[in-house]
């Protein structure tokens, strides 16, 4: 069964200038322990679509299941459940919060969803573990390089277990050198059965990924399978 | 999200901006302050005049001695003791709703016990004395009519000369001499504590009247019946004004001043003063309330304010924690609870400086000083309230906010 079914997936926005047809009836079907790479130029609807699949919008037309829910008809609070639950994001910009350490940082999404004091600190430590910043627990987001920084929102994306990973420009704030250390993470985390959609614009992310999806104009262009997906793989979690 | 952790986000957010945090709180502060000392200031000042009403007796009017004119000199007020017991047993006969009318004589005098003395007030009292100022013997008795009518050569001694003449000893059926007299001691009075004029009310002895006349006042009285005051109680406080005036009329008529002639005593309404200071701390507490209102209003706005502040500069905060499953009703409690945090230190500050300043007030003014549990409480209720109120805006503003948007902004 597919992770993501998107049906005729729509966003229209009525804005003074007009309407403005972000995303125009997509249909996409994304496995479990699938990496995708979303690619396009600005204003191509990669961003809308991630926003959608991450549950960050509603769509003005179509379907979307994830994880067999149908997304379209939560509420706002419905939506704030299912992105505690099923989707880990990560950010261009980290977006630590820059007074508390990185222990706390990762412990944020257990906060929502109600984990005890003692099962938040086990786990962050645990997925901070998973990213190789166990030493680093207790440094805050300032003490960290940037690298470090993008270890710890990873950690943090994947603290509650969810289903879907949505990296958003991973590796636009970070130097070459340390992008290919991240992607390497989220190459290893997909191996241990993490699936990762991944929106970028550098051609160079996108080549570590098994699946190429390309839009433009609010379409999908091109959908492009890199790499087969391992049967072994689909396994969700097993790595842990 | 848990309380606990919306609370300690609450003190490091506050903690992050601690000066901008306290200047916010300043309003709080002094809303707060201006309320714990208001409460404070009027039951204190309730309180000295309950304590005045206590140690004195209630519903009381004194009757003084006025001036004189001698041949065309006037001589002050008590130059002359135009009084008389007559005239205190007119009032009691005559005067509706009086309870009572106690003649008295004063002075002072050296009260001596085998090898100790004492310096202190004599009074020579009547029978009246006792429920006029309602006070009574602790042990032994107190006069009985015939000793009064006789003039008998006893003696009451107050808490503090008992103890200072006969210390743990029992000073029942002990002879003190005053003046030489030798007075048999048959009561010590119950303990009155200090007057509202810092006054030891124990610090006394009291005689009957007539022996007091006689033996150990060395006043020169004008007449042989003539006292010092009369202290007149009244049934209820609404017999007291009308009461003044047909005691004015009687004591004219009874001293035979007629037409413009001025009067040769003075009537004094003694719930008055009490009502006076009452009225004085009423003035005050209504002050301290406006400027207790309008702080708390000014330091809500300020909340308000730096609330809004906050939020703008959280937004990606705020939109990250919405990404990661927070809903919109944990991001109002975050925000409200923060600017209820603010206001509840402030409140609490506000708690410190009002006791302080209650604390001078009643060291200046000479009045017992009362922080109430009630007062920080209802402080502490208020300055809670002001965070809720004012905090609320701004919360229902983050927690309304696009999360991608949120996220976008810088």
């Amino acid at each position: 069964m597919a992770l993501i079914e998107t049906r005729d997936l729509s966003r229209i926005y009525d804005l003074d200038a007009g309407r403005v047809v972000a995303l125009d009836s997509v249909s996409l079907d994304i496995d479990q322990g699938d990496f995708v790479a979303v690619m396009g130029p600005s204003g191509s609807g990669k961003s809308t679509f991630m926003n959608l699949i991450g549950c960050l919008d509603r769509p003005t037309g179509g379907q979307y299941r994830l994880a067999g829910t149908a997304v379209e008809s939560l509420d706002a609070a419905g939506l704030a459940r299912l992105r505690n639950r099923e989707i880990g994001f990560v950010f261009q910009q980290f977006n630590l919060l820059p007074r508390v350490d990185a222990l706390g940082n990762v412990e944020l999404p257990m906060i929502y969803a109600g984990f005890d004091r003692r099962t938040r600190r086990e786990r962050a430590l645990q997925a901070l573990g998973r990213v190789g910043l166990a030493d680093r627990a207790h440094h805050r987001p300032m003490q960290l390089s940037g690298g470090q920084q993008q270890r710890v929102a990873i950690a943090r994306a994947l603290v509650n277990s969810p289903s879907l990973l949505l990296a958003d420009e991973p590796t636009g704030a970070l130097d070459s050198r340390t992008a290919n250390e991240i992607m390497a993470l989220f190459q290893e985390l997909n191996r241990e059965g993490v699936t990762i959609v991944l929106v970028t614009h550098d051609a160079e992310v996108g080549r570590h990924a098994h699946r190429l999806v390309r839009f433009r104009d609010g379409r999908v262009m091109e959908d492009h399978r890199q790499t087969p997906v391992d049967a072994r793989d689909l396994a969700p979690e097993a790595a842990e | 999200m848990r309380w606990m952790e919306a609370i300690r986000s609450a003190f490091s957010a506050i903690m992050a901006n601690a000066l901008r945090s306290l200047l916010t709180m300043l309003g709080i502060v002094i809303g707060v302050a201006a309320v714990i000392a208001m409460v404070a200031i009027g039951s204190g000042a309730r309180n000295l005049v309950d304590s005045q009403i206590r140690s004195l007796g209630a519903n009381l009017a004194i009757v003084t001695p006025g001036n004189v004119t001698q041949g065309g000199a006037r001589l002050g007020a008590g130059a002359a003791s135009s009084l008389t017991d007559e005239d205190a047993r007119a009032i009691r006969r005559e005067i509706d709703g009086v309870v009572a009318a106690a003649p008295f004589v004063q002075g002072g005098a050296q009260v001596v016990a085998g090898g100790s003395n004492w310096g202190t007030r004599i009074y020579g009292i009547d029978l009246d004395w006792f429920s006029a100022r309602e006070w009574d013997v602790a042990t032994g008795r107190t006069f009985d009519p015939e000793e009064v009518r006789r003039g008998d050569i006893v003696i009451l001694l107050g808490q503090t000369v008992a103890r200072n003449l006969f210390g743990e000893d029992e000073p029942i059926d002990q002879i003190v001499r005053v003046r030489n007299v030798p007075f048999r001691v048959i009561g010590v009075m119950a303990p009155k504590g200090q007057s509202a004029f810092g006054q030891d009310q124990d610090d006394v002895v009291f005689v009957p009247l007539d022996t007091g006349r006689r033996r150990v006042i060395g006043r020169n009285y004008a007449k042989d019946r003539s006292v010092g005051s009369i202290f007149v109680k009244f049934a209820n406080e609404s017999d007291i004004e009308p009461g003044i005036e047909t005691m004015t009329a009687l004591l004219r008529q009874r001293h035979r001043i007629i037409g413009e002639q001025e009067d040769d005593f003075s009537i004094r309404n003694l719930t008055e003063i009490a009502n006076t200071a009452t009225a004085s701390a009423n003035t005050l507490s209504m002050l301290l309330a406006a400027v207790a209102a309008v702080s708390l209003l000014v330091g809500g706005i300020g909340i308000m304010n730096i609330m809004l502040v906050s939020v703008t500069e959280r937004t990606r905060e705020i939109g990250l924690r919405l990404a990661v499953g927070a809903r919109p009703r944990d991001i109002l409690s975050q925000f409200l609870i923060e600017a209820t945090t603010l206001s509840t230190i402030g409140g609490a500050l506000g708690i410190a400086l009002g006791a302080g300043a209650a604390y001078l007030v009643a060291q200046l003014a000479g009045w017992p000083s009362l922080v109430s549990t009630n007062a920080i409480l209802m402080a502490v209720g208020f300055s809670a309230l002001v965070g809720i109120f004012f905090g609320f805006y701004p919360a229902q503003r983050a927690a309304k906010l696009d999360p991608i948007e949120a996220l976008r902004r810088e």
